[in-house]
């Protein structure tokens, strides 16, 4: 069948700079470039717009631009529209797409505005003064039974980190082994921790990196022995992901390598399914008992997260899962990314970040006990800033995933379910997954993790605050801009102008 | 809220009893600390014929809520004796509200819990109402206008205690009201504070949970609520507390040894949300007790001096200085308390 596709991207060469050398053939996996024996051919038809041929073209010979070409503007039947259903009546299945909603959808972040101390209240220049960012992950008693020095009250696990920024679920299998490895690297020299995703840790890294990794525990129980669990230092049950709420996974039998078959402990080049529900938790009371079998497993001495997808009743759930017995409770925005989600689940289900947090944090603290768990904020965290507003908002610290792989080369072209992508990190092709030098993007990520902590504190010191559990739904900082009175009251925070 | 203020605390460690001369001259002495927007006082071991009962001062906004009060009042406590605070209607003060104080017993055991709770509803549910204090044999008195304005105003030339909190404020980010002067209280803790409490939305949001309630549109309330919460229900001791509101930094925690190590880092893990940030220095008194504390990186001033059995607390030395020739003059470390203890069998005397 003919496609009736338009292309998505343009890729144009000066032509006077180019020498015909030949990196943009090797670099591009697309297939856009190709030698003919005597010129370099270019199917831009092809093109997804990654710009690996862009930056590492030695003569910066090539520009990759969306494609100008374009159906009669029509703001209902837009070109996304168009292309999706042309796509499906060529196909008849259902679109897949990789990373999080890149939806208009309103970004409360960005209707958000910070404090800063003037007079009253000295600001506090973190370059001289001590600015404190450690986090505790975990359950906190009501109170504390103290005689002298001694600590009479029993003390739950908890996980410290040195910056309230951790790295978010991404399965070995979902990502490679080197991106994988570069994520433990950079938190273990920064003093944070990672998540596995549901792919296990393969066992070469579980001495040298099992004290930074939350092994996850999700419903295909991929890797899950009590090794596994034991040489963690937290566990994450995973019930829901903000991309896909409510949907499984799926790893294809070809990217199944005789690692990553080892690591998740199912044959080589089998496809790797997650149930949608785990089959084992179909109510709450389901859910306490797989917690409580994970502390048992691990004496005890693991704090437990669950996480769940940012969904329309999130509060009551949260509230479930606390009473059911985890530390600490993950949620995860419907901007959160994935490596394959059908589209119209990403685009179409769960709740922003920004709102569930707020809801969460007030129910937990509406029925008093918001100290026996963290919250975890996940899906769709850009930057320092948002950082910061998720902690005022309630969070005790966030999970970066898509920023993280970002700063590793990613440039968000959605094709992460293809497993070719041209930067070496969603993929299990070795040849690409080699691009990737653990060394060199463990140290951009510890770059990133060091400048927005350095923000942080920075934000922190304007508003007279020098130790990050002072901002801890810390609402007063916080002043919305262009938002309602229905979405303010959500958010629990008041409208520019406004005074204490 | 938001503010920079004189605050004043003297008190006789034996117990013995004095008039309000020393805390009003200090107040003036540091005149410039306030400008006029509210000043108040607590004065403990001054309702001696009613030591027993719980005295509830309470502004009222209008006349028509006082019967509102009254019947909330009869209906929940035994109330022993009722009457207007008395005050001078010569002294010229802006917009006063009632005050009326009674002196009451609680119908149920647990009776703190049961008068905080009590208080919170009064707070809460009652529009124009305000407790301002709540203790047995003591009593806070305050309003909008200069420290010797409402010291006259209230005459409080008349009354007597062990131990005086004092207060000028200077509010920079609120209308001065009249339940926004300090000194703020729940039970016999009363509070007074000079700074601006920048964790205030976090530990406000941590009291909620316990059953406090902020009202009175100030930071300064939920120091008056942490130390009800982790000294008299917790029952932590001030050195303790100290370390909560205003804890070691995490390298120091680091170089401290194994035992203290871990003391320290589950104290602050557990009670993060009642780090108080922000510049402040607040001087605390209860029955028996009175203490002073900075924040940890010591951003408000604090002087400690002593003479004879007198403890005094101030902002400034010169306040001491001006009430009195004291026989030792001290700055304490931020975050370290500066703690007075009525002596032996003073502390019986004064509430038993």
């Amino acid at each position: 069948m003919k496609s009736h596709l338009l292309p998505e991207f343009f890729v144009e060469r000066i032509e006077d700079r180019c020498d015909r050398c030949g990196v943009c053939v090797k670099q591009c996996p697309w297939g856009v470039f190709s030698w003919n024996g005597t010129e370099i051919m270019i199917d831009y038809t092809k093109c997804v717009g990654c710009q690996r041929c862009v930056i590492y073209c030695p003569n910066k010979a090539l520009i990759v631009k969306p494609y100008e070409g374009s159906y009669r503007p029509n703001a209902y039947w837009t070109k996304e529209i168009i292309s999706d259903i042309k796509k499906q009546a060529e196909q008849g299945g259902v679109i897949l797409t990789g990373t999080g909603s890149d939806k208009p959808y309103r970004i409360y972040f960005d209707h958000i505005l910070l404090n800063a101390s003037q007079v009253t209240n000295p600001s506090i220049d973190p370059l001289r003064e001590p600015m404190e960012l450690r986090t505790f992950i975990g359950r906190k008693p009501d109170r504390l039974e103290i005689e002298d020095l001694d600590i009479r009250t029993e003390i739950s696990p908890n996980l410290v980190i040195e910056t309230p920024i951790m790295f978010a679920g991404m399965s070995y299998g979902a990502i490679s082994y080197n991106a994988f490895l570069s994520l433990a690297m950079a938190a273990k020299e920064f003093g944070t921790k990672f998540c596995t995703g549901e792919g296990g840790l393969p066992r070469d890294m579980r001495e040298e990196y099992g004290e930074v990794a939350i092994v996850q525990c999700a419903s295909g129980r991929f890797g899950v022995d009590p090794e596994y669990l034991n040489c963690a230092c937290a566990i994450e049950i995973k019930i829901g992901q903000g991309a896909k709420p409510g949907i499984g996974g799926h790893l294809p039998g070809e990217k199944v390598s005789a690692k990553i078959s080892e690591t998740r402990m199912i044959p080589e080049g089998t496809d790797a399914l997650s149930p949608a529900p785990h089959h084992d938790i179909y109510s709450i009371e389901d859910l306490a008992m797989l917690i409580y079998a994970l502390k048992e497993a691990t004496n005890y001495e693991k704090p437990v997260f669950v996480k769940i997808a940012a969904v329309h009743n999130v509060a009551s759930i949260a509230s479930g899962i606390v009473r059911a017995g985890a530390d600490a409770i993950v949620i995860d925005g419907f901007r959160g990314g994935t490596g394959a989600s059908p589209k119209v689940m990403r685009d179409h289900v769960g709740i922003p970040i920004e709102m569930a947090i707020a809801v969460v944090d007030q129910r937990l603290r509406e029925e008093g006990i918001r100290q026996k768990c963290s919250i975890i904020a996940s899906g769709g965290i850009r930057c320092s800033a948002d950082v910061v507003k998720a902690i005022a908002l309630g969070a005790d610290a966030v999970y970066i995933g898509t920023a993280a792989l970002i700063a590793m080369g990613c440039t968000m072209c959605q094709k992460c379910y293809t497993g070719k992508c041209a930067w070496g990190i969603c993929t299990q092709d070795e040849k690409l997954a080699k691009r990737l030098n653990p060394k060199v993007a463990s140290k951009r990520l510890v770059n990133l993790l060091r400048g927005w902590s350095l923000e942080i504190k920075d934000m922190l010191g304007g508003m007279g605050i020098n130790a990050i559990e002072s901002l801890r739904g810390n609402r007063e900082h916080l002043r919305g801009v262009g938002l309602e009175s229905w979405e303010l009251e959500i958010l629990g925070i008041k409208g520019v102008g406004e005074g204490f | 809220m938001r503010e920079a203020c004189g605050i004043f605390g003297v008190m006789d460690r034996g117990g013995r009893r004095f008039g309000c001369e020393m805390v009003v001259n200090a107040l003036k002495n540091m005149y410039v600390r306030g400008n006029g927007l509210g000043a108040g006082y607590a004065v403990y071991g001054l309702y001696k014929d009613y030591r027993e009962y719980y005295c509830l001062h309470v502004l009222m906004e209008n006349s028509d809520v006082k019967s509102v009060v009254d019947d909330f009042v009869n209906r929940n406590f035994d109330v022993v004796h009722d009457e207007e605070i008395p005050v001078n209607d010569e002294v010229k003060v802006v917009n006063p509200p009632i005050f009326w104080r009674y002196f009451v017993s609680p119908r149920y055991d647990l009776k703190d819990d049961y008068v905080v709770e009590k208080v919170m509803e009064i707070n809460t549910k009652i529009d124009g109402a305000y407790v301002i204090s709540s203790g047995k044999n003591m009593g806070v008195f305050k309003g909008t206008g200069f420290p010797w304005d409402i010291a006259e105003y209230f005459m409080i030339d008349e009354y007597k205690g062990y131990i005086w909190l004092g207060h000028s404020r200077f509010p920079t980010n609120t209308p001065g009201w009249w339940g926004g002067a300090h000194p703020f209280c729940i039970l016999d803790w009363s509070v007074v504070h000079n700074g601006e409490i920048s964790s205030y939305g976090t530990n406000k949001r941590y009291l909620e949970m316990f059953g406090y309630h902020c009202t009175l549109m100030t930071d300064t309330e939920v120091m008056a609520y942490i130390f009800d919460l982790l000294m008299r229900r917790h029952g932590l001791p001030i050195e303790t507390v100290a370390k909560i509101l205003a804890p070691p930094m995490w390298d120091q925690i680091d170089r401290m040894d194994e035992k203290m190590k871990r003391f320290y880092t589950v104290l602050r893990m557990t009670y993060a949300p009642l780090l108080v940030n922000g510049p402040w220095t607040v001087i605390v008194a209860h029955h028996g007790e009175m203490f002073g504390l900075t924040d940890r990186i010591r951003l408000r001033p604090l002087t400690a001096g002593e003479k004879g059995d007198l403890l005094f607390l101030s902002s400034e030395e010169s306040a001491i200085r001006s009430v009195c020739n004291p026989d030792r003059v001290w700055t304490p470390h931020g975050g370290e308390p500066v703690v007075g203890r009525l002596k032996g069998r003073a502390l019986k005397r004064v509430v038993k």
